[in-house]
């Protein structure tokens, strides 16, 4: 362990990229107002999507995107983690393994056949995992993509070293704070806010939408009672109810087991 | 408090006494549809107001209908409340500044008082208010945000004609008349569409005498008490105090709280609509340089993991005790602590739970198979 990373001048940043479609590390130079400031207080030291300028580690943060998805990609992300004092995972794919964990409910075989000219030249595992299913992390940021804010905030606090600002609470104290009128209660709206981690500041009811989940379940979900509710009161299929929960967040554990739950109980209706 | 006889004002008279406000210096916040419901906003005139619309609510569900009338009030209370305004979710109280390597200077946010005019509140809002005030200005603090909101504090009140299915006022005592409280008390009446008009206090007074109104008469009167008893019948919720503070301390390993949690939700919205809880949490941050640190202050919930958070962690991790924690709170320990009870019947919890939570059903169930009494008698619980 080096020194804590309040007290280095200017701490080391590496921004690491796994499976993933780089939108959240780019919301990092999507920080336009405070990105002159983060760039005076770090150094970015390997940053490909912003930089080829690439400085060899250990690093003081490693900021990493994506989820596990190849052998190869399990390597790299111990050797990462070994050169690396900080670790945090951004984004779904890299907290929850991402949309491209909804392989993990398929046969990853059947789809290297019908999607590659040569299959056999594919090394892929036959789940997409979350980071910290491989290593340890030191901080997660959920979202697809992350939240800008919450981007700053976490950097400004490991600079000022104190604890960031990112509760765990559901997306309904956003929403109740900003004065939203509940879309699920006056619109009957499927809505997953009350099953979802805050952060986003309640971005989809702000446009009368139903949260779809993105940034994966909040701290104590209750998913049964939600999709009792959606399935009872809002009329919603099982399997409707389980496409709710199987997107970007899909093998999150809350999210995952309540799909398989409805999942089951379509089959077990259609088969009765 | 009833100062001088009650008047009548009309639809032109009530957008008079609105410019008049607003022309004296006053925001003035009030009804108006906003995203499918009626929400509490700044008014400039009568056509602000919900004319001809109407609620209807129930667990989990709140929907706009039109009436077949002109009303300016014909419907209850909307996801927001008075609190919003006089303790606002999320402010600032200090910043700290830092001087190079001498240290650092704290600069305090200052807290204006604010001229706030709240229009077409209800009785359970005025009780809310009165409990609001036992925590933030008669407590062991008067807290700083509150007072310079709360203290030149205008309250035109308007007497509830339409409950709605998840209401319970008559139950705590709160409505749907009014008897003091605000400065002005309106009660709609209808063919002519007219508002009988109470002062409550000496600005009552004064404003009134602004205005261009008519003396009310005994059949105005009789209407109001008319308006009144059928509005008190029409409460969709009733909730049985008798007895209700014993009731619930007295059975806090009942299995109705295993099974409301296997219900709820945790997502903190009864709590962040109810007109009274008052809990708020910090927020620490500091600028990306390190000049800059901030302490903000914005609602918390005792529904949210963190509330109970303390050395060793959450002291209520499980939901089964965050609802028991927040019932009898409400219902029982509030009432130890500040002499009232913290809720006022206005139906907002029910109403806004997304799973439909209905805290009189639950409190029903718990009288309907009260421990106390299976233990009295020998019985197993």
């Amino acid at each position: 362990m080096s020194a804590p990373i309040a007290t280095i001048e200017r701490p080391t940043v590496a921004v690491w990229k796994f499976a993933s479609c780089d939108g959240c590390q780019l919301s990092l130079l999507s920080a336009e107002d405070e990105l002159l400031a983060i760039a005076g207080e770090i150094h970015i030291a390997y940053f490909l999507e912003a930089t080829r300028e690439v400085s060899d580690g250990p690093y003081d943060i490693s900021i990493v995107e994506g989820s596990i998805t190849t052998p190869h990609d399990a390597e790299r992300i111990r050797h990462v983690r070994a050169i690396s004092d900080t670790l945090i995972t951004i984004g779904a794919c890299a907290t929850a393994g991402g949309i491209q964990a909804l392989r993990n409910f398929a046969e990853v075989e059947e789809y290297r056949s019908l999607v590659y000219a040569r299959p056999d030249q594919i090394a892929a595992l036959a789940d997409s995992t979350a980071i910290a299913e491989h290593v340890p992390v030191d901080l997660e940021l959920r979202g697809c993509p992350i939240e800008t804010s919450q981007l700053v905030e976490v950097i400004s606090a490991l600079l000022a070293g104190r604890a960031p600002v990112t509760p765990t609470h559901s997306v309904c104290v956003e929403c109740k704070l900003a004065g939203r009128v509940c879309v699920a209660v006056a619109d009957g709206v499927p809505c997953l806010g009350p099953v979802t981690q805050a952060g986003c500041g309640a971005r989809c009811p702000a446009f009368s939408r139903g949260c779809y989940g993105c940034f994966g379940p909040m701290e104590t979900p209750n998913t049964t009672s939600m999709a009792d509710h959606l399935a009872d009161q809002l009329g919603l299929s099982h399997d409707e109810v389980a496409h709710l929960f199987r997107t970007f967040n899909a093998d999150a554990p809350a999210f995952r087991s309540e799909a398989r739950r409805r999942e089951r109980a379509a089959t077990a209706t259609t088969e009765g | 408090m009833e100062l001088d006889a009650p008047v009548l004002l009309s639809v032109d008279d009530l957008d008079t006494l609105i410019a008049t406000l607003r022309t004296d210096g006053y925001r003035v916040i009030g009804p108006t549809v906003r995203d499918g419901a009626i929400v509490h906003a700044e008014l400039t005139g009568v056509g602000d107001l919900p004319r001809g619309w109407t609620d209807e609510q129930g667990p989990g569900s709140y929907r706009l209908h039109r009436r077949d009338d002109d009303a300016l009030f014909g419907y209850a209370v909307g996801p927001s409340s008075p609190r919003r305004e006089l303790l606002p979710p999320r402010h600032r109280l200090w910043t700290a500044v830092s001087d190079g390597d001498v240290g650092f200077r704290v600069r305090e946010e200052e807290h204006v008082p604010a001229k706030l005019a709240l229009l077409g509140v209800r009785g359970c809002e005025l009780a809310a208010i009165a409990v609001q005030d036992r925590v933030f200005l008669h407590g062991l603090y008067e807290d700083q945000v509150y007072t310079a909101n709360r203290q030149d504090l205008l309250l035109v009140a308007v007497e509830c004609g339409t409950p709605s299915g998840s209401c319970f006022c008559a139950s705590m005592g709160t409505g749907p008349g009014i008897d003091g409280g605000a400065d002005l008390t309106l009660t709609e009446l209808f063919d002519p569409h007219r508002f009988l008009t109470r002062a409550g206090s000496t600005r009552g007074q004064e404003l009134l005498a602004q205005l261009d109104h008519t003396g009310a008469g005994a059949a105005d009167q009789d209407e109001r008490t008319h308006r009144m008893d059928a509005a008190a019948e029409q409460m969709g919720r009733h909730l049985d105090t008798t007895d209700l503070h014993d009731l619930l301390l007295g059975n806090l390993e009942h299995p109705r709280w295993d099974d409301v949690a296997e219900r709820c939700l945790a997502c903190t919205n009864c709590t962040l609509v109810c007109p009274t809880c008052f809990c708020t949490t910090m927020e620490d941050t500091t600028s990306l340089t390190g000049d800059e640190a901030y302490r903000d202050r914005r609602w918390d919930s005792c529904f949210a993991l963190g509330f109970s958070h303390t050395g060793p962690g959450s002291v209520r991790s499980s939901t089964r005790a965050r609802y028991r924690q927040w019932c009898t709170h409400k219902l029982a320990t509030w009432i130890d602590q500040f002499g009232t009870s913290g809720c006022v019947g206005c139906g907002r919890c029910i109403t806004w739970c997304p799973v439909g939570i209905d805290i009189t059903e639950e409190v029903a169930a718990i009288r309907a198979t009260d421990g106390r009494r299976a233990a009295r008698t020998g019985a197993s619980p």
